[in-house]
């Protein structure tokens, strides 16, 4: 630690000061003004950014929300009203925490896209793609527990219809399925205990996963559009030839981003918070009614794809009924995406470079996602479930041919310096 | 070609405009949160003017149940005449006993601190550290005076308050209950919030 | 705003035809069944204060003796619509021993109502956001008699509903007829969308039954007076489901306005400090 100097600003005492005690200047240093990111980052490499970013809002909303919510069957959906009615500018701290929740997943599954795309899971990021996947998950329950919450009508029958998945549990699932709502329906009880995982157990999950994710992606770099490791190829100084400092070229790049995003993200709290019945649905302006049920159940769209999978199977095979084999297919769909770094046998990790086959397989991929999100909004029928089987089918094809058709594509040679 | 000087130039004054733009978003940002722990419109409705009917009280009593307005107690009470004299004769062991200090709307600024000498309205709260005083309105020694001239006495720490509302001399509380505002709608009615007749 | 509505509940005796022009204009569906009713457009104007005041007066008048707003404040409404004074409100808007800051609540008590209806009425706080403005609107526009029905009417867009004509002394009562052949010169009228409805029914089967025509003329409302009428609940009630919403509109203009300043500033600024990696 350096000599303290009559010399020294009082800004650079107080940091001496505190670099005495803590790491501040060396943490800054290794993950921001000498943490090398490659110089090539696209457009795609901005959800990162934009997720934690988004995270923050939902932590700062959801701590204001919680300070006037009440969580009780018989207050809930009064206390939300009181929120947006009664307390100075309660609607908008409401309505960023509904937006954004929505903007959590379009980012968050921006930010697997890019993945995808680039081979971001490849080694050696196995363990960051691994961490991701479990903040998905967390997110997803963080979701799914905070949607009952409004109590509302919508929430209370598609919380009621997801624990019922549980049932579908041969042997256990019926004695789980009260076990979860601590009663024979959706209840009070249940809406408390779902609003203290809400608030408290998976956010603090959440906190510390996001700081795994970061810890490890600095541990083995960012991957890039090219998918070459820049580590390769270090300059005299010991620095990736191809990579610029975090801070402050990416601070300033992400901050753009993260403008634009805010831009979309407000034009919507302000004057589309409903996005018309996808970010909050119709039914969830009227209160849970235990008796009666909403004319058509569909979850947030963010679940949708997912849902349309688990509509899919209607019909037993190899002695299991339809409900359960929907619940593994759901199951499995959520999940199938944290093998890919053993699923992907091909040369190169980028899609730049990788051959014909990966590339349709992808397309054919991004479809079946988004026909599945579709097809899970709108009410079931004959042609629907048709289209929703074939489709399941598409979207596994993608996981499970991909040993296959990434070892025998031929591929493009992957450059020996990024492409900027 | 920008001149490397020109672009560190520009540089600073790119980032100081941006940073100082930027803090006053996050101001802006702050500020519907730090708003929305004001009072509510339901806490606003609460706090809303109450009508009291004081045609059943009695001189020397407080009006029971403890009326509530802005959820907090208010003491009404009806003196009599020796009691008002009292008022008038004993003002030298007052903390402020011509309320200069103390909170009241202009027309209870006064002796009895009241609009009207014989009904007294004052905020049942403390004005050290907010408990609520009991009233004692008789004149017999009690337990924390001997020479008691009937008032208000608070159990928290010991301030005392004649019936007035005026504190006693070299205790806690600093200053004199706090007299709401208040009108009188007719004989028996007493409205607490408001002062003028007209807005009810 | 009362004294407006109360003069018209005065005067009996507006002329009205036979068929009710607004079957003529916009009841054009063909069968009972609640879905298939074409819906008659409706844009809710949250500017036109006047409209949003007689919904209000409307509402307090016809509805709120069994439907509440419970998550409403008579003083917000009062304040929004106009800077209603709140003595004018109090004397002319609140029925009830309620005060200003309370919520909207109906008088009827729960049980009473679970008597008379079978089911409590609905809160309608929200019932424009659960369904639709347009949805309140054609509602309120198509009641029609059904003597099996236990209140001797049904709705067109709400099939069996359980609860009597409220406006029946504004509208009079509707009957469900067909039209056969005959309604679509007398329908060739007024706009566009009318036209598109004309040629559904052309479309639709040969004798056009479940429209709507006028059976007892007995309200005192002309048509296009009850049709002002139920825009004007239908928009009160656009209101109450989102109070805050003009206020979030023009705050959502302030701060995008800074969002884009901000954004010019973040640009340059970036690409300043870019053209230290271009040069490299």
């Amino acid at each position: 630690m350096s000599e303290v100097s009559q010399n020294d600003s009082w800004l650079t005492r107080a940091t001496d000061w505190i670099d005495e005690r803590i790491p501040l200047t060396k943490t800054f240093k290794e993950h921001a003004s000498e943490y090398y990111a490659p110089r090539n980052f696209n457009f795609w490499y901005v959800f990162g950014a934009l997720s934690l970013v988004v995270f923050v809002i939902q932590i700062l909303t959801g701590i204001w929300l919680t300070m006037a919510y009440v969580p009780t069957g018989e207050g809930a959906f009064a206390s939300v009203e009181y929120i947006m009615r009664d307390i100075d500018f309660g609607y908008l701290i409401r309505y960023l925490h509904s937006t954004g929740a929505s903007a959590f997943f379009v980012v968050v599954y921006l930010h697997m896209f890019r993945g995808f795309a680039y081979g971001s899971y490849r080694k050696p990021r196995e363990l960051l793609w691994l961490i991701g996947m479990a903040i998905y998950l967390v997110l997803m329950a963080e979701g799914f527990f905070g949607y009952l919450l409004p109590w509302g009508n919508m929430s209370f029958w598609g919380a009621q219809v997801i624990v019922s998945l549980i049932g579908a549990i041969p042997y256990f699932g019926p004695d789980l399925m009260e076990w979860v709502r601590g009663d024979f329906v959706m209840s009070g009880i249940t809406l408390n205990r779902f609003f203290a995982l809400h608030v408290i157990a998976l956010p603090l999950a959440l906190v510390g996963l996001v700081f795994l994710h970061i810890v490890a992606l600095h541990r083995v770099g960012s991957n890039n559009p090219d998918g070459i490791e820049i580590k390769a190829n270090k300059g005299p100084d010991g620095n990736p030839v191809d990579g610029i400092p975090f801070h402050p070229y990416y601070i300033t790049k992400d901050f753009v981003a993260i403008v634009v995003f805010l831009i979309a993200f407000c034009a919507i709290v302000f004057y589309a918070p409903e996005m018309g019945g996808y970010f909050i649905e119709k039914p969830n302006f009227a209160e849970a009614d235990p008796l009666k049920t909403p004319d058509h159940i569909a979850p947030v769209w963010y679940y949708t794809p997912f849902y349309a999978m688990l509509r899919a199977a209607t019909f037993p095979f190899l002695g299991i009924d339809a409900k359960f084999w929907g619940l593994i297919i759901m199951i499995g769909a959520i999940l199938i995406p944290a093998a890919l770094p053993w699923l992907d046998r091909s040369k190169v990790k980028s899609m730049r470079y990788k051959g014909w086959f990966s590339k349709i397989a992808l397309m054919n991929f991004i479809v079946a996602f988004f026909v599945l999100g579709y097809l899970g909004t709108i009410p079931p029928s004959a042609f629907a479930t048709a289209v929703a089987q074939i489709m399941t089918i598409v979207y596994f094809a993608y996981f499970f041919l991909m040993p296959w058709y990434t070892s025998i594509e031929s591929t493009k040679p992957e450059p020996e310096r990024v492409k900027h | 070609m920008v001149s490397e000087d020109t672009l560190h130039t520009n540089r600073r004054y790119l980032l100081l405009a941006t940073a100082g733009v930027s803090a006053v978003g996050a101001v802006g940002a702050a500020i519907p949160f730090v708003q929305s722990w004001q009072p509510s419109a339901l806490a606003k409705a609460l706090g809303a003017p109450i009508r009291v009917n004081i045609s059943k009280l009695q001189p020397g009593e407080i009006l029971g149940p403890v009326p509530a307005w802005r959820g907090q107690p208010v003491f009404v009470v009806r003196r009599t005449a020796a009691s008002i004299a009292r008022l008038e004769a004993n003002v030298a062991n007052l903390a402020d006993p011509d309320s200069d200090g103390s909170e009241q709307p202009d027309y209870a600024q006064n002796t009895t601190r009241s609009r009207n000498p014989e009904i007294g309205v004052y905020l049942g709260l403390c004005t050290h550290l907010g408990c609520s005083p009991k009233y004692y309105g008789a004149v017999q020694p009690e337990a924390f005076a001997s020479d008691w001239q009937g008032g208000f006495f608070c159990p928290c720490h010991g301030s005392k308050f004649d019936l007035a509302g005026r504190v006693e001399k070299n205790l806690p509380a600093p200053t004199n209950l706090i007299v709401p505002p208040h009108v009188f709608e007719d004989e028996k009615t007493l409205v607490i919030g408001v002062d003028e007749r007209s807005v009810a | 705003m009362q004294a407006n509505a109360q003069s018209k509940l005065s005067s009996r005796t507006k002329l009205r035809t036979v068929i009710y022009a607004s079957a003529l204009l916009f009841g054009v569906s063909a069968l009972a069944a609640d879905t298939d009713w074409i819906m008659k457009p409706m844009a809710p104007n949250l500017d036109d204060t006047a409209s949003l005041q007689r919904g209000a007066n409307l509402y307090v008048n016809f509805c709120l003796g069994c439907h509440s707003l419970k998550h409403q404040r008579y003083e917000r409404t009062a304040d929004d619509l106009g800077s209603i004074p709140h003595e004018l409100m109090e004397s002319n808007v609140i029925f009830t021993d309620q005060k200003i800051g309370e919520h909207i609540e109906s008088s009827m008590s729960e049980e009473d109502a679970k008597g008379w209806f079978g089911a409590a009425p609905p809160d309608l706080t929200m019932v424009t956001r659960v369904r639709s403005p347009e949805w309140v609107y054609n509602f309120l526009l198509t009641f029609y008699e059904d003597t099996t029905r236990p209140f001797g009417v049904n709705n067109k867009v709400f099939a069996n509903v359980g609860m009597p004509h409220a406006l029946l002394p504004l509208q009079g009562l509707q009957e469900e007829v067909c039209f056969g052949k005959r309604p679509v010169d007398l329908l060739k009228s007024k706009t566009a969308i009318d036209q598109d409805r004309v040629d559904s029914i052309k479309g639709s089967g040969d004798d056009n039954c479940g429209q709507l025509a006028m059976k007892a003329s007995t309200g005192i409302y002309s048509a296009e007076e009850f049709d002002q009428a139920a825009f004007d609940i239908s928009n009160f009630l656009h209101y109450v489901g989102d109070p805050t919403r003009a206020e979030r509109e023009s705050l959502g203009k302030y701060v995008i306005g800074f969002l884009l300043i901000l954004l010019v500033l973040a640009y340059f600024l970036n690409r300043n400090y870019w053209k230290d990696v271009k040069s490299d």
